[in-house]
Formats: structure tokens, C-alpha cells, sequence
């Protein structure tokens, strides 16, 4: 085809009869569809990726459990028979009930209940608690955290569920979840 | 001399040699660039290098040097791989083993110590460009990419802690990624998490959030040390030899080490 017209043909050529001709609409058409198809795979690609990286399922110690009767917990006394085991102490004061949180809230250390000394202390950084949790030495910014306590109705058992949290900084340890009244 | 001039002739002349080295020994200049440019294994080095960049009281050889651990660092991993197993059953015992039973239980140290090396020395180096202005412009893109390798390079050695599942690894990772939860938006404990919600259910908390996806949990355990041993093996090395290419190129073509622009 020696004559070239200079004008924009009024349809799309796309056929191989006359040696694969294509107007420029017709290649941006192709083209943008192309790009657009390109992008939105890549987008899909990386959404999945996404997603595949959380997983469904831990294998991790579940969340609550059950630690004895409300008669078990002297008054007074900090209980470490969880500490080591589900991460808590059980405090009982005045009949009141309540899990703290065996983690220390500077930067995630396990403290030590010191009996002696009537104080949680951290071996990280000498973060200190009194024994209701409120930090009063060390670095850390905030008390202890308390967990979800409550009686079981089925059984009168205490359930601790650690997946509730209850901070006292944010004014939850009014929360009657937070501890059990015992008589 | 003449019998091995013979030798060197049927050699050079045969078969097998000419189909890997496609061109004959270069007797000109011309053909000695072609003949680097032209193969893959010698295109990575310059045909030339400068007398200038040769000067160690003004580059101080950080940048080979961190290259160099680099390699070093990916050679004793690559050994150290055949016998360690990261799971928490075997990871710490496994690494034990590497120390007194496998040959050579200095492989471990010399891939902890090459480790710090590394960190030392790529500070150094960006001291160094820093201190010669190195960073000015036509060189700003390189800057930028050797922080993102400095980034790389921490990360790696973050990820790699973790490793021995020793009381220090498991407690220093947990400080380090407790910093996760603080994230703007996507932690849990960060500012704005709480904007993302769908119909009253929040998305981002604690089983949801950049550090559960980081750790793979809401603990470290298990899950986080195949995590950040597919990292710290495979995903960062990737990205850091990627960008270590980036890198290199880039000083070539801005003028060559330590060349004027």
C-alpha cells in the first residue's frame, strides 16, 4: 500500500489480511486493556499474599482456663500456681478477686512476685508493682494488666480468659469483669 | 617451548574450548572490552578501575569489606543450613550440635562473628560517603538505595537472632517486635487502630494486627521461628542482592568509585 492517507481511519483495522494494520485507537484500546488486566492480576497477586501471611490457626496454649474455687484463694495471698503455666497470678484483697497479667508493661519481660519484699519486680529493666499491680519504680509507664475473671455458673469454678484485658490506665478495672466479689 | 606452544595450540584450537570461550584471547584494547563485556561472569567487574579508587585512606574499603561479609555471610549460612532445623523441638539443640559435634564448630561463630562484622562495616561505609560528600548529586538515588541495604542489613541481623531460640533470642525478639504493636493503624496498641472497623467489629486487634502478622502469632513460638527463618534464609537475601546489583551499578555509571561526576 504505497498511498498513505494522512487522515485517522473511521474504524478499528486490526486484520492480518492487510498486514496487520492497527489504528492508534486501536492499539491504545488493546493496550490499556492489557495494562489494566496486568495490574489488576498483580493487585490480586499481592492481596493474596497478603492474606496467606496471617495464619487461622496457633498452636499456642488456649486462652482461658480454669484455676479452683473462689475458697481456695486466701485473703491476702498472691498465687503463683499459674504463673509459670498459663502466665497470671491470682490475687485475692479483701475478697476481691482478680488475675493480673504476668507480663511486664515496659517491654514485655515475666516479673517476680517477691514475697518478702511485697512487691512485683521485673529482672528486664527493675520495673516494680505494688501487689493490686500499679506500677510505683522503674521504667514501665503503666500498671499491670488484669484478665477476664468470672465464676463458671455450670460448676462455681473461676474462669480466667486471657484474651480479655483490662487496663487500669483507661479506667477498666471498674469493669465487673475484671474481678470477683467473694464473701 | 616450542612442545608447549603445540599444546596450548590444540587446546586453544578445539572444540570444547571454542564452544565456551567464544572469542579468542583479546590483542588489542578494543577486544579486551568486548571480551569482558561480552561474558558473564567478567562483566560484573570494570573493565578499568581508577587508580584513585584504589586509595584506601580516602574510601577505606568499607563498601568491599561489607560486601565481602556479605558473601561470607551467605556462604557459612549456606553450611550452617544443612544441619540446622528450626523448629523449637531441635533449633537450640540443633545449634549445640553445630558447635560440638559438627567439623568445624567455628562455622557458627564465624557466621555470628562476620554478622557484627557486617553491621560495623556498612556504618563505616556510610560514614565514609558521608564524610566525602559522596552523596551529592548525581549520587543521590545510591544514597537512598544504601539506606534501604543498611535497613536490610539490620533486619537480617533481627531476623537471624532469633535463630539459637536461646533465652536471649526469644526475650530480645519479644522486646523488638512488642514495638509492632505500637504501629500507627495497623497495631493494635497504635494510634488510629481503632478507625479501622467493619460494621462495629474491630479488624485491627490483637490476633489481627502488624505484629501477629510479623510474628505469626499472638507469642512468640514455633510459627515466628519458621517465619523469620524463611526471612532471614531466603526473602531479605533476595532483596538485598537485588538492590547490592542496584548499588554497584549505579557507582559505575556516576562516575566509578571515588571518580570525580
Amino acid at each position: 500500500m504505497a498511498e498513505e492517507t494522512s487522515k485517522e481511519p473511521t474504524e478499528k483495522q486490526t486484520s492480518d489480511k492487510d498486514g496487520g494494520r492497527v489504528s492508534r485507537r486501536g492499539f491504545f484500546s488493546w493496550a490499556a486493556v492489557g495494562w489494566v488486566g496486568f495490574t489488576a492480576a498483580i493487585g490480586g497477586c499481592v492481596s493474596t499474599f497478603g492474606r496467606f501471611m496471617f495464619p487461622n490457626v496457633l498452636y499456642e496454649p488456649p486462652t482461658n482456663f480454669k484455676v479452683g474455687r473462689p475458697e481456695d484463694f486466701g485473703d491476702g495471698v498472691v498465687d503463683e500456681r499459674f504463673k509459670e503455666s498459663n502466665g497470671v497470678w491470682i490475687v485475692n484483697s479483701g475478697g476481691t478477686l482478680y488475675a493480673l497479667i504476668a507480663i511486664c508493661t515496659h517491654l514485655g519481660c515475666p516479673p517476680n512476685w517477691l514475697e518478702a519484699q511485697n512487691k512485683f519486680k521485673c529482672p528486664c529493666h527493675g520495673s516494680g508493682y505494688y501487689k493490686n499491680g500499679i506500677n510505683f519504680e522503674g521504667p514501665t509507664p503503666r500498671p499491670l494488666e488484669r484478665a477476664k475473671i468470672y465464676v463458671d455458673p455450670d460448676d462455681g469454678q473461676i474462669v480466667v480468659d486471657k484474651a480479655q484485658r483490662y487496663q487500669w490506665e483507661l479506667g477498666q478495672w471498674e469493669d465487673s469483669d475484671s474481678f470477683i466479689e467473694v464473701v | 617451548m616450542g612442545f608447549l606452544k603445540d599444546i596450548q595450540n590444540n587446546i586453544v584450537k578445539s572444540q570444547v574450548w571454542k564452544s565456551i570461550f567464544r572469542v579468542g584471547i583479546p590483542t588489542d584494547n578494543r577486544k579486551r572490552s568486548l571480551a569482558m563485556l561480552g561474558n558473564v561472569v567478567l562483566h560484573l567487574h570494570p573493565i578499568k578501575v581508577k587508580k584513585s579508587g584504589l586509595r584506601m585512606s580516602y574510601t577505606w574499603c568499607m563498601g568491599g569489606t561489607a560486601f565481602f561479609l556479605f558473601l561470607v555471610e551467605t556462604i557459612t549460612g549456606l553450611l550452617l543450613m544443612f544441619y540446622y532445623r528450626p523448629t523449637v523441638e531441635y533449633a537450640y539443640f540443633d545449634m549445640i550440635d553445630l558447635r560440638e559435634v559438627a567439623a568445624f564448630g567455628i562455622m557458627r561463630e564465624l557466621h555470628r562473628w562476620g554478622a557484627h562484622a557486617m553491621v560495623i562495616a556498612v556504618w563505616l561505609h556510610m560514614f565514609r560517603v558521608f564524610m566525602t560528600g559522596s552523596y551529592k548529586p548525581p549520587r543521590e538515588f545510591n544514597w537512598n538505595v544504601g539506606v534501604i541495604l543498611l535497613v536490610l542489613t539490620l533486619l537480617l541481623s533481627f531476623t537471624g537472632y532469633l535463630l539459637p531460640w536461646d533465652q536471649l533470642a526469644i526475650w530480645a525478639i519479644t522486646v523488638g517486635s512488642n514495638m509492632a504493636r505500637a504501629t500507627p493503624l495497623l497495631g493494635q496498641e497504635g494510634p488510629g487502630s481503632a478507625l479501622l472497623t467493619l460494621g462495629g467489629t474491630k479488624l485491627i486487634h490483637v490476633g489481627s494486627d502488624a505484629r501477629f502478622g510479623l510474628i505469626a502469632g499472638r507469642t512468640i513460638g514455633g510459627g515466628t521461628l519458621i517465619r523469620f527463618y524463611v526471612l532471614h534464609c531466603v526473602a531479605i537475601p533476595f532483596v538485598a542482592a537485588f538492590l547490592i546489583a542496584v548499588h554497584f551499578w549505579r557507582v559505575r555509571k556516576d562516575g566509578g568509585i571515588s571518580g570525580p561526576v
